[in-house]
């Protein structure tokens, strides 16, 4: 249709000025998800940039070295990077359209989302119980926020996996909820991205000293 | 029951009958007047029977039209709050010299300059600018609406609930005493104890979420919903700017949410972002603040000047003076506006080369601007100029603006910042930009586009009036602002000492008095309008013989917009199709694919609202309750698939058919 509209001046002839047929234009959700994805991007950005500037704040009190578990906060990364795997065996099997192989995918994933939440909660009462809690140093305050609002994002993450698991149940890989399993994937790859920068530069950069 | 003292504060958190400001006569006076006002609203609606009409096709709306003019309601709504704190600051002023003490205490005249700033920018500026983006721009591009209309509804609903929150606290508790951004160490917890910036922080938290989403939304629709045909460099330039405005929108608003998010994690939960002990760094928030601070600035001023651009086209009779070099202008203003944050806090110490980086690149932005100057002016030049009320609007803007500009590059230089700083000269010249550069802008725009949102013109001569006593006003209320100013007399004070200060103060409230003779005249505008809209009624469709798409419809559209998509082969499309004798379809007409209402946006602000309120005064369960429901009613809404209908041809046929009747009436 774009096409008519640059061929469509001829000499001596009027140009078409209005569409007969209904126009359709391309759907713009995955550019409205991506950009919402940038947003997010920017908060986290911020946080680093927070956690850049105050994360050697210790206040005279306890430092990375001190508090970090490095073992544990791998056996963590790992659960998130396999949840990004089998996230994407569930959207081969939604191209496929295998409605219970991709549920099936999808629940493996919300389990290594929630060990992967877990594990953060463990970590995070562990640190409280030590006296490291959020208020007692701008470091430790950065720290928290900004490994807590990734664990939020992986939570809501969750949910909506669940929500999601319920709609295709029930309704099957119609148009909409593929775009909804699209979305999510989106949402989700982009959290293990964000998990890469939070592992490199807060717990191996904060280890380093 | 009642007698429990852990019973009530488990129930009503920090709120007690104290926080009622019932001792303080003015805003007794104030609370009345607003109650008096808003029974007689209700009783009005009850009495013509409107509530279904109100719901069905308007709270529950998600036609951007609809949604646009409510946005500029409410805009008009929150300026009359905000100016009403205008001139009680005027006159506080103007009264305090010499011993005597003015009619407000500190700390109501604190409050009153912070809720002036905050509504201003936040619930008078920004949902102007959103709702005029929100009307023209689809129809700009020949798209039916948004690409998200359900998202547009629900981001006009959490402005709306951050502007209820803000006007709350205006009769429950107090606002805060910070300044517009709330710069700790003050905004902590330690010197602002009360509940005056969890109201600051809740209302802006709600209204951000919507003015993201509705960013991320008009970036949407003007990437992907144009007519066939119509390139980027073929796009109008209002939507250009639109388009710079949301893209900085969504570049940083994210920044202001986060960095907010921060403050109250200090204040709720005692971590130390901003403290001045156990590591906290206050800089840090200064440098985000602004961050996302000084790009707003252009998010406002943007669309401004993408109204000019159409203004002038328009009542020139002319084809836009270099089309490609505002394009351009527009973008790089947009890139730069992000790299100037530093500019506002020359004297905090960031060391001279950091300052002449930030001074330099600020010097750099007027570079742009000025070539938008040239481009109105060459418009201008050879044209037929109609002076109708926008073109006014857009002469005393370029006149207004240019002085605005010179005193900016004036504060961009660092050693002379260090003396001006602080000073009524900055609240001189950021007024000179935002009134002679936003507002002029946004008021030129309501007269050039009411036409096409309402079916008929507003009346010229109130609208004169309006034009006059505003620009004249404003030269009155500011001008010795800047000379005050340059004497050394800083901001946000409430008493003076030195009586020879005081007629420079005089002056000044004597201006915003003609200010509001200006608003009122533009209220008068609106009433007289509608009296007299048959004699104004706009029966083509195209009452300035304009340029761009959305002249090409009727006024007031249909909810389809179009009933064919146009094609796109010109940059001014419109002028384009009448130059070169296009028909306006009479058959054929299909079925339109619509989408459709919904109450889930408004459920969600109101359940924000009580969220909101609930963290404000530590009601915790009625908090956890609230954000319970706003999680499942957000769900609920996904499990609903059945959001769209079509519009029966037959409605088509009906709809055109009366459109071609009264464009025949006309000739």
């Amino acid at each position: 249709m774009t096409e008519l509209a640059d061929h469509a001046v001829f000499e001596g002839q009027a140009p078409t000025f209005y569409l007969k047929e209904e126009h359709h234009p391309e759907g713009s959700t995955m550019l409205g998800f991506w950009l919402y994805l940038m947003s997010d991007c920017l908060i986290f950005a911020v946080l680093f940039a927070t956690h850049a500037v105050l994360g050697r704040n210790y206040a005279a009190g306890p430092s990375p070295a001190d508090l970090f578990d490095l073992p544990l906060v791998a056996v963590n990364t790992s659960m998130l990077l396999f949840s990004s795997i089998t996230y994407g065996f569930a959207m081969l099997e939604m191209e496929k359209g295998d409605r219970k192989t991709t549920l099936v995918w999808m629940v493996v994933t919300a389990l290594f989302g929630i060990a992967f939440v877990g594990l953060e909660l463990y970590e995070f009462t562990h640190m409280i119980h030590e006296g490291a809690g959020p208020q007692r140093s701008a470091f430790l305050s950065s720290f928290f926020t900004l490994v807590g609002t990734h664990g939020l994002h992986v939570t809501s993450g969750i949910v909506w996996m669940f929500v999601l698991m319920a709609q295709v149940a029930k309704h099957g890989l119609i148009v909409e909820n593929k775009r909804r399993l699209m979305c999510l994937s989106m949402f989700w790859h982009f959290l293990d991205v964000v998990w890469i920068g939070v592992f490199s530069f807060v717990y191996l950069m904060g280890v380093l000293g | 029951m009642f007698s429990d003292p852990d019973l009530l504060k488990f129930v009503f958190g920090r709120l007690t009958l104290e926080a009622i400001p019932y001792h303080e006569p003015i805003l007794v006076a104030t609370f009345l007047a607003v109650a008096i006002g808003g029974i007689a609203l209700v009783g009005l609606i009850t009495y013509y029977r409107f509530w279904g009409t109100l719901w069905r096709d308007w709270l529950t709306s998600v036609d951007h039209k609809k949604i646009g003019i409510m946005y500029v309601i409410l805009a008009l709504v929150m300026l009359l709050r905000g100016f009403a704190d205008a001139i009680m600051m005027r006159l506080q002023q103007a009264m305090a010299f010499g011993g005597a003490e003015g009619y407000l205490p500190p700390h109501h005249y604190d409050q009153i300059f912070t809720a002036h700033g905050v509504i201003m920018i936040f619930f008078m500026a920004m949902p102007f600018v959103t709702g005029l983006m929100n009307f023209v721009v689809p129809l700009q591009i020949g798209a039916r609406d948004v690409s998200f209309p359900f998202l547009n509804n629900f981001s006009f609903w959490m402005t709306t609930a951050g502007a209820i929150i803000i006007m709350m606290s205006l009769f429950v508790g107090e606002f805060a005493r910070t300044g517009w951004l709330a710069y700790p160490p003050l905004s902590g917890a330690d010197y602002s104890p009360g509940v005056g910036v969890d109201y600051y922080i809740w209302g802006l938290q709600v209204a951000g979420i919507g003015t993201t989403l509705s960013g991320i939304n008009l970036i949407a629709t003007i990437v992907k919903m144009r007519a066939p045909g119509m390139t980027m460099m073929k796009m109008p330039v209002f939507t250009w700017t639109s388009l710079c405005t949301n893209v900085l929108i969504v570049a940083t608003f994210p920044v202001l949410t986060a960095t907010l998010a921060l403050l109250s994690l200090d204040r709720y939960v005692g971590t130390n972002f901003f403290t001045n002990d156990l590591g906290g760094n206050p800089m840090m928030y200064v440098n985000l603040i602004w961050i996302w601070g000084h790009p707003e600035v252009y998010i406002l001023v943007l669309p401004a000047f993408g109204i000019f651009s159409e203004v002038v086209a328009t009542f020139c009779g002319k084809r836009l003076f270099g089309y490609a070099s505002m394009v351009y202008a527009t973008v790089v203003i947009t890139i730069l506006s992000y790299i100037v944050w530093l500019h506002h806090f020359f004297t905090m110490g960031s060391g001279a080369s950091v300052n002449a980086f930030f001074g330099i690149t600020t010097m750099i932005i007027s570079i742009p601007t000025g070539a938008k100057m040239f481009n109105w002016l060459f418009t201008m030049y050879r044209g037929r100029i109609r002076y109708e009320v926008p073109m006014l609007w857009t002469v005393g803007f370029m006149v207004t603006f240019v002085i605005g500009g010179m005193t900016g590059v004036l504060l961009a230089v660092p050693p002379a910042d260090f003396v001006l700083h602080n000073s009524l000269f900055l609240i001189a010249h950021f007024h000179n930009v935002i009134i002679g550069g936003v507002v002029f802008g946004l008021m030129a725009g309501v007269v050039y586009w009411f036409p096409k949102a309402f079916g008929f013109r507003l009346d010229p001569f109130w609208g004169k009036m309006s034009f006059w006593f505003w620009l004249i006003g404003f030269y009155f209320a500011f001008m010795p602002l800047y000379v005050l100013g340059l004497m050394g007399v800083t901001r946000r004070v409430s008493q003076f000492d030195d009586p020879s200060l005081q007629i420079w103060f005089v002056i000044a409230a004597f201006g915003a008095f003609l200010i509001a003779l200006g608003i009122l005249s533009m209220l008068i505008q609106l009433v007289v309008s509608f009296i007299k809209r048959e004699e104004l009624r706009d029966r083509t469709g195209d009452p300035w013989d304009a340029r761009t798409l959305e002249w090409s419809t009727s006024s007031p559209p249909p909810d389809y917009n179009f009933a064919f998509t146009p094609v796109v082969h010109d940059q001014d499309s419109w002028w384009d199709m009448k130059k070169r004798g296009h028909s306006r379809p009479l058959g054929g007409f299909k079925p339109i694919h619509m989408p459709k209402n919904t109450g889930t946006g408004v459920i969600l602000g109101a359940a924000s609202v009580v969220f909101a309120f609930a963290m404000v005064w530590y009601m915790w369960w009625l908090a956890g309750l609230s954000f319970l429901a706003m999680v499942a009613i957000a769900i609920g809404h996904t499990f609903n698939y059945d959001r769209d209908f079509y519009i029966p041809a037959e409605v088509v046929v009906e709809t055109e058919g009366k459109r071609t009747e009264m464009l025949a009436s006309e000739v």
